[in-house]
């Protein structure tokens, strides 16, 4: 299926990141927004109440983002394909309805555009931080993804992306957006809306009376349905069987959260999206993300300059983490440099997938603005010893 | 002659009362005998007495007991 | 022999998931009396059931939504308003009620609740009041009258408690009840009743808790209460709200306290929008939902 031309503002723009998500939200068949504002992400849905009513649907601001972050839910249960936007205090109150998403398997977006923490932090400041809490902010056992645009015009391209995954895998997909590159201007080209791939929901095609909810068929995700439909279904939070129903022992646990896990993490090398230069002889690779993975072309193109044989891993899905890949890089290169602005967060994965067989070093920072190329630099020179 | 009856699911009652309490006309009591789960349901002391108003139904938190009207076909035949 | 017209099952059953009875509730519990009114009250307003969706938080009232035959969602503590939010603004034509219990509605949730009852979402909401949080063991919920016992007040409650109908009123509702268990009818017609109206509407159902609030009280069984209520409720239509607050042994004020007309926030936003945009603003009926 391709985008509904109603929402793709087809034509090249020039448009920060936020807004470009916001094009990518309307273009994905976003109908449905609700936001409670927040430094550096209030412009994603500033932008989505302007444009929803020419587009025809309802942007609703709530009155906090635990509010937004179920309302969204309530509407994707009715029908419509919906999404919230934070930072992140906002992203912290959004934890257990990423949980509730999970759990009933409801597919919507969160777009999350760090900035500084903890708590209050540097409202209008940059960092990558959260990228753990992405990963375990809500409590249980479960797998996500998330995205991780370093342009503009991925701000476009992922949430989009990031739409599609989640009517796929009926999952919440997490847009991981810092404050660098939602405030960026760039050139944004959107095309015509023939050209952009949609996928569409998984709606079931059975009669009321042989549906099961979460019955599967094939593969893990099973068919959804919505309000209004005459299926009279039940959605609840609680562990449960096929049927939806509360169902309270450890079969029926073990038997969910494999399936849960298991629909992401069996597909995890087909989503794992990189952006790859020089792989084949490198013998230290830069693996980065978001704003960082900018900063570190420079490091990897001066290091280059010099001779030295620097390899780029940009995650573009930071969640689930390419583990094999890394693991397989780990054979043949000395060291991962990893650079992001936090205090070494997904360093931490790439430590661990190395295995030991390769070294990693973090290039941490604590945010607020950006790493100097030459931080990174002297990583990759120590890296090359 | 009873204009109703009730029909009472006996392994569903939890014993709670309400129906032999608000009952209009005292039509229910709770027997003596236990149910599987050990609790006492009602029984009908005075069929006679029912009008199949039904409030029992409305009470009951377990959904275990039912008043209907009964003869209304022959009754409107009659009218 | 008596001519007998079978009635093959209690009118309760189809309205119920069978198979997930009996319930959970304990020997005495209001919350299924309350659902049998509400099934009477599905039954008299004829509404299209498969364009009725019920929305619950969580708690013993809080499993409502999982007995109910219709589209039914167990939403998490305190969110089932905002969730029913989305649900109701996205899909307009369909009929949605959040039943839920005093805790989450008033606690967790007491922000949602008004601020939906500020913009007037066209919300049914139903609050099974038991004056506890009874799912986590009877802990003091902001219902629990003054002197009352609970875990977390073990020498008595010493918070004021919540006036639910002069709250509701307050934050802008359009239709505030208050009855009891007791009033299986009114309560009936106060549901149906709100079924068929639009606005954001607030029924306070006071429903006895005979485990964890009666119990450490000393107010006996789920029928006791249910007498109290038959003794000591006095039925004013129209009271003032901020009049019929309670306490743990005064008289319970019930009836129809409010029932006024306002604009929807779904109405006041199609008039705003097309107030500024025209024809340019896209609001046919299912442009959310494609
Ligand atoms: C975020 C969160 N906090 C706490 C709980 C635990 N909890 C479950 S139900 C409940 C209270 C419910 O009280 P009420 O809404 O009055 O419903 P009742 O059980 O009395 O019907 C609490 C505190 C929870 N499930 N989620
Ligand atoms: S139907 Fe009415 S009269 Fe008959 S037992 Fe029930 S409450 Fe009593
Ligand atoms: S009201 Fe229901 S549960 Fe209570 S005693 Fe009567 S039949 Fe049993
Ligand atoms: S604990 Fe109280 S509210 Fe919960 S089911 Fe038992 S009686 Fe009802």
């Amino acid at each position: 299926m391709t985008a509904d031309p109603k929402g793709v503002l087809t034509g090249a723009h020039f448009l920060d990141g936020d807004q470009a998500c916001t094009e990518g939200c309307l273009a994905a068949g976003a109908r449905f927004a609700a936001g409670y504002p927040i430094t550096p992400s209030t412009e994603i849905v500033e932008r989505f109440a302007q444009r929803i009513p020419t587009v025809g649907g309802v942007f609703v601001q709530m009155e906090d983002e635990l509010a937004a972050s179920i309302a969204i839910q309530g509407a994707v249960w009715g029908g419509a394909k919906a999404f919230t936007v934070t930072s992140g205090p906002g992203f912290s109150l959004m934890m257990e309805h990423l949980g509730y998403a999970v759990m009933t398997e409801t597919p919507c977006v969160l777009v999350n555009v760090q900035r500084g923490g903890p708590s209050t932090g540097l409202p209008t400041l940059p960092a990558q931080s959260d990228m753990m809490q992405a990963r375990w902010g809500s409590h249980g056992d479960y797998e996500i993804i998330a995205l991780s645009p370093s342009s503009p015009q991925e701000c476009f391209d992922l949430t989009i992306q990031a739409f599609n995954l989640s009517e796929e895998f009926r999952v919440p997909v997490l847009l991981m957006m810092d404050e660098c590159v939602g405030h960026m201007t760039e050139k944004v080209v959107i095309p015509e809306a023939e050209g952009i791939e949609i996928r569409p929901r998984r709606l079931t095609t059975l009669p009321p009376d042989q549906f099961t909810l979460y019955a599967t068929n094939g593969d893990m995700v099973p068919d959804m349905v919505h309000a209004g439909m005459g299926y009279r279904f039940h959605v609840t939070g609680l562990t449960h069987d096929d049927r939806g129903y509360p169902a309270m022992t450890a079969q029926a646990q073990d038997k969910l959260i494999r399936r849960l896990k298991g629909k992401i993490s069996t597909a995890a090398e087909r989503i794992a999206f990189r952006d790859e230069e020089a792989l084949d002889d490198a013998e230290v690779v830069v693996v980065s993300y978001g704003i960082t993975a900018r900063v570190a072309q420079r490091a990897i193109e001066d290091a280059r300059r010099k001779g030295l044989k620097v390899g780029k891993l940009r995650l573009i899905t930071v969640w689930p983490f390419p583990e094999r890949q890394v693991r397989e890089l780990a054979g043949r290169v000395k060291a991962f440099v990893v650079p992001e602005l936090n205090m070494g967060q997904m360093a931490l994965e790439v430590e661990r997938a190395a295995g030991g067989r390769a070294r990693t070093i973090p290039v941490p920072h604590a945010g607020g603005t950006v790493h100097q190329p030459a931080d990174i630099l002297r990583a990759i020179e120590e890296a090359a010893k | 002659m009873a204009k109703g009856s009730v029909s009472i699911i006996v392994e569903r009652c939890k014993g709670c009362a309400f129906c032999v309490e608000f009952c209009p006309t005292k039509v229910l009591a709770l027997s003596s005998a236990f149910n599987a789960k050990g609790y006492h349901p009602p029984h009908v002391v005075a069929p006679e007495k029912c009008s199949g108003c039904d409030l029992c139904g409305m009470y009951c938190p377990d959904f275990a007991i039912y008043g209907y009207k009964i003869g209304k076909k022959e009754s409107e035949a009659a009218a | 022999m008596i001519p007998v017209e079978e009635v093959a099952t209690n009118p309760v059953e189809p309205f119920l998931r069978m198979e997930r009875i009996p319930h959970i509730w304990c020997p005495g519990c209001g919350i299924g009396t309350s659902v049998n009114s509400f099934t009477r009250a599905l039954i008299e307003s004829e509404a299209d059931l498969n364009k009725i969706a019920i929305v619950s938080g969580i708690g013993c009232t809080g499993r409502v939504a999982g007995y109910m035959k219709l589209d039914s969602f167990h939403t998490t503590h305190g969110r089932a308003i905002p969730f029913a939010t989305g649900l109701k603004l996205a899909r307009p034509d369909l009929t949605v009620v959040v039943y839920s219990g005093d805790g989450d509605l008033f606690a967790i949730g007491g922000n949602h609740f008004i601020h939906a009852a500020r913009r007037n979402i066209d919300l049914k909401v139903i609050c099974v009041n038991n004056l506890i949080y009874a799912m986590t063991g009877g802990q003091a919920a902001p219902t629990t009258p003054v002197t009352a016992v609970s875990t977390t007040s073990p020498y008595g409650c010493y918070e004021p408690p919540f006036n639910l109908p002069y709250l509701a009123a307050a934050a802008g509702a359009t239709y505030v009840a208050r009855w009891t268990t007791f009033h299986v009818r009114q309560l009936a017609r106060a549901m149906k009743e709100i079924l068929r109206r639009k606005g954001f509407s607030f029924i306070e159902v006071i429903s006895p808790c005979p485990t964890l609030y009666q119990r450490r009280n000393k107010m006996g069984d789920g029928l006791d209460a249910m007498k109290f209520y038959k003794e000591h409720s006095k039925v004013k239509n129209g009271a003032p709200t901020a009049e019929v607050g309670l306490d743990i042994a005064g008289d319970i004020i019930v009836g129809k306290f409010i029932e006024i007309e306002r604009p929807s926030y779904a109405d006041v936003m199609r008039h705003q929008l097309h107030a500024r945009l025209g024809d340019r603003y896209a609001c046919e009926e299912g442009a959310v939902c494609q």
